[in-house]
């Protein structure tokens, strides 16, 4: 019964904890919007683990042996277990924020290995799985949430760009990076560059996206916009965003738009090569959205016990990406009991390796405070610079005496 | 090889990107209406015909969108100079500018440089509606990792805005739009001359009374000023910053130790603005040469008034030579 779906305040919780739960229509509203994907849906894999055949998906993934697929697991299995360790980390205060990724690790890992080496991707800020699929160093990206950076990776070789904070601004960066590969006549065959720029269903509702939408559409730019609708920007759900399904949007901009399930690593590597092949070959820009779920919160700050049910989680864990890979190769005999232990050992060793790392992460120097402000020299500056360095000389020097 | 031509700052401005973009194929104009149009001040002006929509990109209406996807231009290695049509409509693109074209550079530590021009006519004077003749560039002043400068005259144009574009950092270019096409300010400038560096303030009239500093359009305010109190006996030293972030206030000080006196002239609003800075920082530098605190000629703390009060809101040569009998009679 609906009513039993949610609990009621405990005496003491104030008024913000009553006016925290939602109503029965709300719920049953929230539940029906969240859980189903919609008949439009792209699922190559269902969360039984039973390949669904798909006419015009199937050829994208014809070379998906066990062998890559067993590769794709492991991906996901390690990307969850390094999120799991940081959240851990975080929780433990050597970590000053962490952004989980639980639950999307297939639309992650399925558009990231989509991806060529020339092509460029544009993260938000929860991407640590695409950054993976990059071959950026997990390690390198902890810095940021440690603090000690805001970008540890050469953006360049791994075409990956910075992770971007503010809700949306990639967007626009991404759709001019894109601009600049049509520019360049690096697009229109089947050796085409491409970009993905990665979102979430909260930040359609920003300005940037839409004039990224508008910038792409005339241009002709080869970008694949990659919304991960985990179905909450926050405490806000989707409904509070649109109308309408997200990846209907497009059609008002003059591309294609298309919904996969992003809890299946298959269907989202499908759809990602056919989007990027579209962007290739001059045809994009493609809107993609990859209906997933965030099972975690949305950072370690977030509290999500107090907008959302657990039946939602519960029903949602049951759709879990890597579960359903898992089942699909035990079944057909792609893997066996010996090859998911190997991978689970992998794992954990990934994350205390990761682990070990972060506590010893090494401070900067003060004086990275002013390096690379410009690219130019900056008297200004650089006289600040010398009087702060002389301050900090002062009580070196009055702790010798 | 000399090629000598009597410029306008806004014909000045219109050959020296035409050189940039010949230099540099890299180098892109974008912006509303700055093609076939030639931008509404027409500083652009057949740029479009002789390099192609792909290189002077009329955009979408929309601020944000413009610098953001110049922000990733310029990653994919182009120098994009965008115009903006007005200061006052620059605020869309406020988001873009400060969180991603000002700190792309550091967060990256020098990994990712952004060597993406802004243009922005600005200032008052032209009798417009609402939006139309603001002076915002403090609130950019404030922001690190941008460059902003201001140009005065049709030889700094010329030059200027081709050493922007060969920067490699982000710069916002204020252009002092009611003189863009003032045939008192024509210059004859070699335009097939070396280059020459433009990013220091610089003393644009000696004297001994007291010094005014200015920039933009106030430069010629200040400039009318001097000839008006030379009448009276004053000697005013006027200098033109040019470059408003980093101050180079090198001159300054050096000018308010001689005179003894300083003036900061700016059109934007006085409080927390470039001439607060000017006056701060030159009473640190110059305390024992003051005669007189530093005064400020300010446009007044509030919004832009409707133009038919503009010319009591805007600085003008009286005001300045009212300020200088107080600095004289301190």
């Amino acid at each position: 019964m609906p009513s039993e779906q949610w609990t009621h305040p405990e005496p003491g919780d104030g008024p913000a904890a009553v006016a925290a739960q939602p109503s029965p229509e709300q719920v049953i509203a929230g539940l029906r919007a969240t859980s189903e994907g919609g008949a439009e849906l792209t699922q190559l894999l269902t969360p039984e683990g039973e390949r669904v055949p798909s006419p015009q998906f199937d050829k994208y993934v014809d070379d998906i042996d066990a062998e890559a697929l067993r590769g794709l697991y492991r991906d996901m299995v390690l990307v969850r277990r390094a999120d799991r360790e940081a959240n851990a980390m975080q929780r433990q205060g050597q970590l000053g924020i962490w952004v989980p990724l639980l639950g999307q690790e297939a639309a992650q890992i399925g558009s990231g290995r989509a991806l060529r080496a020339n092509d460029m991707a544009f993260p938000s800020y929860r991407e640590h799985g695409v950054a993976f699929a990059r071959g950026v160093d997990m390690k390198d990206l902890l810095g940021i949430f440690r603090c000690t950076d805001h970008s540890g990776w050469d953006y360049q070789r791994h075409g990956f760009h910075p992770y971007t904070i503010v809700i949306g601004n990639q967007v626009l960066n991404a759709a001019g990076y894109a601009m600049g590969q049509k520019f360049e006549g690096k697009v229109g065959d089947d050796d085409g560059e491409a970009t993905i720029c990665y979102f979430g269903d909260g930040a359609t509702s920003q300005g940037d996206v839409h004039e990224g939408f508008v910038w792409a559409a005339v241009y002709d730019a080869p970008l694949v916009f990659f919304c991960q609708n985990n179905q909450w920007a926050i405490s806000e759900p989707t409904e509070r965003q649109s109308r309408l399904p997200l990846y209907q949007r497009a059609r008002g901009y003059g591309f294609p738009g298309i919904r996969v399930d992003g809890n299946d690593v298959l269907a989202c590597l499908a759809v990602s090569r056919w989007a990027l092949d579209e962007c290739r070959h001059g045809n994009g820009p493609v809107l993609i959205e990859a209906f997933t779920y965030r099972m975690d919160a949305h950072t370690t700050t977030d509290d999500p016990t107090r907008y959302r049910l657990s039946d939602e989680l519960e029903e949602w864990k049951l759709k879990d990406p890597i579960e359903r890979v898992r089942a699909f190769l035990a079944r057909g005999g792609g893997a066996d009991q010996a090859f998911f232990d190997s991978v689970q050992e992998e794992a954990d060793a990934f994350a205390a390796d990761l682990r070990e790392y972060t506590f010893n992460m090494p401070e900067p120097p003060p004086d990275r405070i002013f390096s690379n402000v410009y690219a130019e020299g900056n008297p200004v500056l650089e006289s600040q610079r010398e009087e702060f360095l002389s301050y900090l000389d002062g009580f070196a020097s009055a702790g010798e005496h | 090889m000399t090629d000598l031509q009597k410029l306008t700052i806004g014909k000045a401005l219109n050959l020296g990107l035409r050189r940039a973009m010949e230099e540099d194929p890299k180098v892109l104009i974008m912006g509303e209406d700055v093609g076939k149009l030639g931008g509404v001040f027409r500083i652009t002006d057949g740029l479009q015909k002789d390099f192609g929509e792909q290189r002077v990109l009329d955009t979408p209406l929309a601020e944000s969108g413009i610098i953001g996807t110049a922000v990733g231009l310029a990653v994919r290695g182009f120098r994009p100079v965008c115009e903006i049509q007005f200061e006052g409509f620059i605020f869309p693109g406020f988001d873009q500018i400060s969180s991603q074209l000002a700190k792309l550079h550091y967060r990256t530590q020098g990994k990712i440089k952004m060597p993406v021009v802004i243009r922005v006519p600005f200032g008052g004077g032209i009798g417009a509606v609402e939006h139309h003749s603001e002076s915002p560039e403090s609130l950019f002043a404030h922001i690190p990792g941008l460059k902003v400068v201001s140009i005065s005259n049709a030889v700094d144009a010329y030059w200027g805005i081709q050493e922007a574009i060969k920067s490699d950092d982000p710069i916002l270019f204020f252009e002092p739009k009611r003189l863009y096409h003032s045939g008192a300010l024509r210059a004859e400038i070699d335009v097939a001359g070396t280059p020459q560096r433009m990013f220091s303030s610089q003393v644009v009239r000696e004297g001994t009374t007291a010094t005014v500093v200015a920039y933009g359009p106030s430069v010629k305010v200040a400039l009318d000023a001097a000839a008006a109190a030379e009448d009276e006996g004053k000697s005013l030293e006027v200098i033109d910053l040019r470059t408003l972030s980093p101050l180079d206030l090198g001159p300054v000080f050096e000018s308010v130790r001689k005179t003894g006196r300083l003036i900061a002239l700016s059109e934007a609003p006085s409080e927390s603005s470039l001439t607060s800075e000017i006056a701060a920082r030159v009473q640190q530098e110059c305390f024992y040469s003051l005669e007189a605190p530093v005064l400020r000629v300010t446009g007044f703390d509030t919004p832009y008034p409707p133009a038919k009060l503009e010319e009591h809101y805007l600085p003008d040569l009286d005001r300045v030579l009212h300020a200088i009998d107080r600095s004289l009679a301190w």
